[in-house]
């Protein structure tokens, strides 16, 4: 799998492409809690556009996000989710904790 | 109950065996002409199964995982997963959605995942001696 961000003006948009699972879990929350503390940006966008599978192992990484972005002071929300890693975000009922935007919602 | 087809795979509890796992049931429920979005939710099921083995069964060593994929009635896919790991002692409690013993990197949704994505789950599990996890998924004849 793999991250690019970009930072303009406080705001940390982190893209995630290839597949989320257990396997690729460990180096992905390594790689995001490393671009947030860099940055300490105000708000965390974790744009899903590129990832082809995600599984539950995409909701712990987001589930930390938010947590680290609430500590810091900050926001974060998920964004253009494909429609496989939106069922799992559905299934998980993740819109309670944290904003999805630009999904391909059918 | 009669099968129309079936396969069994068995590889060591390696995570990067997650990714096989769930394209090997793509490719074997592919036969039954699914659509898209069932394809992404076998695979999804797969996946969360397997890692439970990886992480939960077998958390201090390698072990053997079996994948058993079948049809039966002309249309519907039976996915088992089996592993000779420590088992559940309370499975009740571990299907809870954000009950994990997983540590941080765990969301606790494998599971609510796993039955959100089926028609029907069942699991086996003795501690000690394993644990066999069983889906089944119609697919949706397409005209």
């Amino acid at each position: 799998m793999q991250i690019t961000a970009d930072y303009r003006s406080g705001r940390l948009v982190i893209r995630l492409a290839g597949e989320l699972d257990h396997h690729s879990a460990r180096a992905a929350l390594e790689e995001v809690e490393r671009l947030l503390d860099d940055y300490l940006p105000r708000d965390a966008v974790l744009d899903l556009a590129g990832l082809t599978f995600m599984d539950s192992a995409g909701i712990a990484l987001i589930l930390r996000t938010e947590r680290h972005m609430r500590r810091t002071g900050g926001r974060a929300c998920v964004s253009n989710p494909a429609k496989q890693p939106l069922r799992v975000l559905d299934a998980a009922g993740i819109d309670r904790m944290i904003p999805v935007r630009g999904g391909l919602r059918p | 109950m009669k099968a129309d087809n079936y396969i069994k795979i068995e590889f060591p509890s390696r995570s990067v065996n997650e990714g096989f796992a769930r394209a090997a049931a793509a490719a074997f429920a592919a036969q039954l002409d699914p659509t898209m979005d069932e394809l992404g939710d076998i695979k999804t099921a797969v996946s969360e199964a397997v890692t439970n083995c990886i992480v939960h069964a077998y958390p201090d060593s390698i072990g053997r995982v079996t994948l058993r994929l079948r049809i039966i009635d002309g249309g519907t896919l039976e996915i088992s997963v089996k592993d000779a790991g420590r088992g559940i002692a309370d499975v009740a409690k571990a299907r809870e959605p954000l009950f994990t013993t997983g540590g941080e990197e765990r969301s606790g949704m494998g599971f609510t995942i796993m039955e959100s994505f089926t028609d029907s789950l069942r699991v086996r599990s003795a501690p000690g001696r394993g644990t066999t996890v069983t889906m089944r998924r119609a697919i949706a004849r397409r005209e």
